[in-house]
């Protein structure tokens, strides 16, 4: 029968609106309002999963996020692993199915929208219960601006469980009136759903809401699903509640075994009973008013163990009139059953053993074990905590952030202690931003003085068998796997939870955490305040890597730079590579190529005739200022001061300490202008280096550097028909080398735009590298096209530029190098100026260890077989046989290319001593086979550079 | 965590970027100066636990570099304080 555990009128749940879902292949009725937890329990559900490595079953421990074993599988509307049933709202299309601890990946992607929102707030209050309503009522009354969070669907906390009058009307109607007067406030927000889960330094806390996961399939297509909330806020106040746990005693992990508020909260809540015959077993003073309400809804009360030796009278009266049967003094040694409890083992506990067994029928053990605050966000953001031995619990002590804890989260009890707390942080609160605030007046509460808990973590079992006393049902961990590690000599719990796994399941241990403190205690036989917690990170429940994506996936999760030319590119039918945020066209395969045909192609047109690359891409930094060239003659290791306008200097920029940080080409513009280029990914990098400097250590010089990469567009024509090709779009502009000779610039007007013209080589052929506004680059392309057309002028990428440039020699700093390479390592000290007093790395090129003779230097590698392409970053060793580890390594392979122009394979090393090495054969390691290489020197084309003026 | 960048105000610690130790400058003659000591200027810094003067850039805003005192226990910055200028507390 449909919902036969659900009472005919209580509850919050909406019975005109009926919603239907299947779990585990079965259709169940739930109402709006349900979770799936108490959808199940209405139609009698309680064994949901198993055990993840005992499977055995596990049903509904808890009513809220700290539920421990009810884990499901929703499938449907949307695929998500490992939830708990308890925070699972019951919505239209809903399919889920109980989980053994592990969930599975969905395949299927994500159509679901995800967002973030920043905010700041004067008082953040986190938890709408009782503590916080009040809280954030006063600190809106004095006009703070508020943000109320609360990660259930309606607010009130425990109040929408709670039966007793509050101003003499039941709770709920003074949280309606609460919501009502912060409903009407201009600066308050509340968001229900919306768990805050990160506390991190200066008030800044995350938290996500879920705003249509309630609604399944009927949720608004363009609606987020989920929304990270990032708020700062100038004041916190945690109302965040406390977690009732349970006691380790034999077989307390069968379906049927309940925390006592679960079940309270189930009834009043959801109007739904947890079984039909209950025995009660607790420590404190909390699970009494759960067995009362039960009794009250006509559910039998077998026994309530208290094990305590005393019972508070007043609680003795009520439950004598409610027809239970209080024994004090007693716990509950065990239960029976299989996939549900069918009976339990009373006992009674004195001096630390059981005697006087009593076996009872019960389908229903509810547990109060003591309550925990939930002082998560309190000690994320820093906050100390202490242990409190009148409540068994831990409760947070020093504050290191403005933030202030009340009600249950910082150990209070009853109602109107809780409600007090409210007022009196609320304006606490209200007053550190600066607000005069009076606490909002505390609604007539019913008075109550509790009796102290008792710290009774564990049931002493009498064969000493704890293998089925539960710490961990999520990680089923029990007594006995503690005691295994205090056995290996473990004391801190931190220690013991990397050994038990204890606290490490889905919810982080907020059911075991503390009770795996008192095992340990118990165990050790100290005082659990010796031992502490645990500690608390964030997330405090699980978030779903999409939520903390937000709106940064696919094509936003990075910027994607592209140049003027990138249409054309793609016209044209290019492969692209990213190197860093750029798309650069990587080679132009025509129909039938593949990518060796496209590059020994695009490699001979621009060898024999004319090619041209887009090399926009080049970081550009503009400088200028009075002491422009003494600032370059600091960061290169080139003289850069006795360049003239008009010319060009390929410049080399290191680290202090001698590593070859950059390369590029210096163009002087004006005596006090010039234009640095620097390798494609390392423009920002330069930049931020070049102004480090100048602001922390050479502030008095008056320099400006600008950014210009995107200004400029760049096309290398390349190749001995470019002068030619260049000629037909230049007009007068003398192109002769005695006029224009390499390494000088000009500026010119080609095909009536406006440009500069600049003789730099990055092949070893003779080229111009054409700078032109951003804007003018399609047209100056295409130009350069249509002139050299009759020539076969061709396109060519990054992977040709790369061949060309290996096969002169010329390194790639970060591919050739990698932070421990010299200037001197490279055969570059032709960049290094012997005439600067100092540069930056100078100093360094003199140390110990960079003067070494043996250290790894670039050199050619030529393949004895020359088919065989070398993998770059292949090791290099000695010998054709490998000795037995460790192999003395050589070097690496750094660049590896088949050359058009070698007819052959051909590769670039750093090889220890390879200078020394020219000529002799070494070994390359490929596929765990040395295959021999013979070194040369590093330039394998056109050695005298006769090609370079065409 | 928020960061108070002398020139413009508090800011989110997102937008700034690390620089090591503070007042290590730029030797005047690195030339002058023996292996050991240049080593002393490249490699060496200290790590205390408690305050620590640092280097940090306001990177996705001004790009100013300016000097930050630090508490490591706990991240706190007691004070920050323009490039040039003395630290402000010890």
């Amino acid at each position: 029968m449909d919902n036969e555990f659900r009472l005919a009128n209580a509850g919050r749940i909406d019975r005109d609106r009926p919603i239907p879902f299947v779990f585990d292949g079965t259709e169940y009725l739930g109402y709006a309002g349900d979770t799936l937890a108490s959808a199940l329990l209405a139609n009698g559900v309680h064994q949901v999963s198993r055990g993840v490595h005992s499977c055995r079953p596990r049903g509904i421990l808890a009513s809220g996020v700290t539920e421990p074993c009810a884990l499901v599988q929703v499938e449907e509307p949307f695929d998500e692993p490992t939830l708990a049933a308890t925070t699972v709202e019951v919505c239209a299309g809903l399919r889920a199915r109980g989980l053994s601890g592990k969930g599975a990946l969905t395949s299927r992607p994500d159509p679901a929208r995800y967002d973030t929102m920043y905010a700041h707030a004067d008082v953040l209050v986190v938890g709408g219960g009782p503590t916080g309503l009040l809280a954030a009522l006063t600190a809106a009354r004095a006009g703070a601006r508020v943000m109320l969070l609360d990660d259930q669907s309606e607010l009130g906390g425990d109040l929408l469980a709670e039966t007793a009058p509050l101003e003499g009307r039941p709770p709920i109607a003074w949280v309606s009136g609460v919501c009502a007067e912060l409903a009407g406030c201009q600066d308050v927000t509340v968001l229900p759903r919306t768990t805050a889960f990160g506390y991190y330094d200066d008030n800044y806390v995350v938290a996500c809401e879920r705003r249509t996961d309630h609604l399944g399939t009927a949720a608004p297509e363009r609606t987020s699903r989920q929304r990270m909330w990032c708020i700062r806020a100038r004041a916190v106040v945690l109302a965040t509640g406390a977690h009732e746990r349970s006691v380790a005693f034999s077989d307390n992990d069968r379906p049927g075994v309940m925390l006592a508020a679960a079940a309270r909260t189930y009834l009043h809540r959801y109007g739904v009973l947890p079984g039909r015959r209950v025995v009660v077993f607790t420590t404190n003073d909390g699970a009494y008013q759960a067995a009362i309400d039960l009794a009250g809804a006509g559910v039998p009360v077998t026994a309530l163990a208290d094990a305590r030796p005393e019972v508070p009278d007043d609680l003795a009266k009520a439950c004598a009139a409610a027809d239970i049967e209080v024994l004090a003094g007693h716990v509950v040694a065990g239960t029976r059953g299989d996939a549900r409890i069918s009976g339990a083992c009373l006992a009674e506990l004195r001096d630390g053993r059981l005697q006087g067994h009593r076996e009872v029928d019960c389908d229903t053990v509810l547990v109060s074990g003591g309550w925990n605050p939930a002082v998560h966000l309190f000690s994320q953001a820093g906050g100390g905590l202490r242990y409190d031995s009148q409540l068994a619990a831990f409760v947070p002590a020093r504050a290191r952030q403005r933030v202030f804890v009340g009600g249950a989260a910082r150990g209070a009890v009853t109602l109107a202690d809780c409600l007090a707390d409210g007022a009196r942080i609320g304006a606490q609160a209200s007053r550190t931003v600066g607000l005069s605030a009076d606490a909002a007046p505390m609604p007539a509460v019913l008075q109550r003085t509790p009796t102290p808990s008792t710290a009774l973590w564990l049931v002493p079992d009498p064969s000493g068998d704890y293998r089925r006393h539960y710490v961990d049902l999520a990680r089923d961990a029990t007594v006995a796997d503690i005691v295994r590690a205090t056995d290996a000599g473990l004391r801190s719990v931190e220690h013991v939870k990397r050994y038990t796994t204890v606290g490490t399941g889905h919810e982080q241990g907020k059911t075991s955490g503390v009770l795996a403190t008192g095992v340990v205690a118990t165990i050790l036989g100290v005082d659990p305040a010796e031992l502490g917690t645990t500690t608390f990170r964030p997330p405090y429940t699980p978030v779903t890597f999409a939520a903390l994506a937000g709106t940064d996936r696919g094509a936003l999760h990075d910027p994607v730079r592209v140049t003027a030319l990138h249409d054309w590119h793609v016209a044209a039918g290019a492969m692209f590579e990213n190197v860093g945020q750029w798309k650069r066209p990587w080679y132009y395969p025509r129909p039938g190529e593949d990518m060796a045909a496209a590059v020994w192609r695009e490699c001979v047109a621009a060898r024999r005739s004319v090619a041209m690359m887009d090399a926009s891409t080049l970081g550009k930094i503009d400088v200028q200022g009075r002491d422009a060239a003494e600032f370059l003659d600091r960061v290169y290791t080139t003289m850069m001061s006795t360049l003239r306008v008009g010319r060009i200097r390929y410049g080399l920029m290191c680290r202090a300490d001698g590593m070859v940080f950059d390369d590029g080409t210096v163009i002087r513009l004006a005596d006090n202008h010039f234009l640095l280029t620097t390798t494609t990914g390392n423009a920002a990098a330069v930049l931020d280096w070049l102004e480090e400097w100048l602001q922390t250590e050479w502030p008095h010089l008056r320099v400006y550097l600008t950014s210009v990469t995107e200004h400029w567009s760049t096309v290398a024509l390349v190749g001995p028909r470019s002068r030619t090709v260049l000629r037909r779009l230049a007009g007068d502009l003398a192109l002769d080398n005695a006029s224009f000779p390499f390494m000088a610039w000009r500026d010119a007007t080609l095909a009536g735009t406006t440009a500069r013209v600049c003789r730099i080589s990055f092949s070893g052929e003779l080229a111009f590298e054409i700078n032109v506004p951003w804007r003018h680059a399609q047209r100056i392309w295409t130009e350069l096209c249509d002139a050299g057309a009759d020539l076969g002028i061709t396109p060519y990428g990054t992977e040709t530029m790369h061949v060309l440039r290996a096969e002169k020699g010329y390194p790639i700093i970060g591919q050739d190098t990698d932070g421990t390479v010299t200037p001197q390592d490279l055969g570059l000290d032709w960049a290094v100026s012997k005439k600067k007093r100092d540069f930056i790395g100078k100093r360094s090129f003199s140390r110990p260890d960079t003067a070494r003779g043996d250290r790894k230097h670039l050199v050619g590698l030529l393949p004895v077989d020359p088919d065989l392409l070398l993998p770059e970053g292949c090791q290099l060793v000695a010998d054709a046989e490998l000795p037995a580890p460790p192999v003395p390594m050589l070097g690496h392979v750094t660049s590896s290319y088949r050359s058009p122009a070698l007819g052959r394979t051909f590769a670039l090393a750093l090889v220890e001593a390879g200078r020394h090495r020219v000529g002799r054969r070494i070994h390359a390691v490929v596929d765990d086979r040395p295959v021999p290489v013979i070194v040369t020197d590093p330039v394998f084309y056109d050695k005298e550079g006769a090609r370079r003026d065409g | 965590m928020l960061i108070e960048c002398p020139w413009c105000g508090p800011r989110d610690e997102t937008e700034f970027h690390y620089g090591g130790q503070a007042h290590v400058s730029y030797p005047d003659d690195p030339s002058v100066l023996t292996d050991e000591q240049w080593a002393r200027y490249l490699f060496y810094r200290d790590n205390p636990q408690g305050r620590f003067a640092e280097r940090w850039c306001h990177g996705s805003a001004c790009r100013r570099w300016f000097n930050a005192v630090r508490d490591t226990r706990t991240h706190q910055i007691v004070a920050t304080y323009r490039t040039g200028e003395s630290a402000p507390v010890t």
